[in-house]
């Protein structure tokens, strides 16, 4: 189990070469970095505050670890989140996820970011200068948390 | 006693990230802690926004799941992570 929820900002190509070199019989590493937006459905982002429930995301986090395992051969499994203050471009999220073959890496990795923006308990409010707006659930985002019961 | 936790635009209305409740026999669901929130009037009205949903014990729940002494209760609009 590797889940992380943290305020500290990280190097997505470190965690990435850190999973590549975990497990001698992967023959697939992939990963997945989400960014902050410079401008989103309602205007210009200067700034992004991710508020979380400390306690309960760890443990949806280490859960949808857990289904993803459960569902497709993985070998290291790796998700990092951050919280607080960030700025556009920086990196939110680290999905990373290593297989013996790509298949179960890409279809892992979609399934966890899927059920990840749908479960785990964060909240994303966009700053434009001293202006604020909490940003709303996308309904496009349950679908796709949905697409994976069928 | 309750330990009730508000988050996002919630947490923001209320001006309150978290409180403890003195547990009562009638409070024994999230939908009657809620309707007894509810009742101090003002900003907490907020808590009966259509899209608001609920943990237990850091579980996502129903509204009509049981509460008994002890438990963690939270409120919040829907979630918006990654």
């Amino acid at each position: 189990m590797s889940v992380r929820v943290q305020a500290a900002a990280f190097s997505s190509s470190e965690l990435l070469e850190s999973l590549q070199r975990r497990d001698a019989t992967a023959g697939a590493a992939l990963g997945f970095v989400g960014l902050v937006r410079d401008f989103n459905q309602s205007g210009q982002v200067t700034a992004l505050v991710l508020e979380h429930y400390p306690g309960m995301t760890e443990k949806v986090l280490a859960q949808i670890e857990q289904e993803a395992r459960e569902r497709w051969p993985l070998l290291a499994v790796e998700i990092v989140h951050r919280f607080g203050c960030l700025a556009p471009s920086e990196p939110i999220v680290f999905v990373g996820v290593s297989s013996a073959h790509r298949d179960a890496a890409f279809q892992s990795a979609a399934y966890i970011m899927d059920q990840l923006k749908t479960r785990a308990p964060f909240w994303k409010k966009e700053l434009d200068g001293d202006d604020g707006r909490w940003v709303e659930a996308r309904a496009e985002d349950q679908q796709a948390a949905e697409r994976w019961d069928r | 006693m309750l330990d009730i936790h508000y988050f996002g635009s919630c947490r923001e209305r209320l001006d309150l990230g978290h409180e403890r409740l003195a547990w009562q026999p009638e409070l024994d669901s999230v939908e009657r802690v809620r309707q007894h929130l509810v009742a101090r009037g003002g900003v907490w009205v907020a808590l009966q926004q259509a899209n608001l949903l609920c943990a237990c014990n850091q579980e996502v729940c129903s509204f009509q799941q049981a509460v008994h002494d002890g438990d963690e209760i939270a409120f919040f609009p829907p979630i918006t992570g990654g």
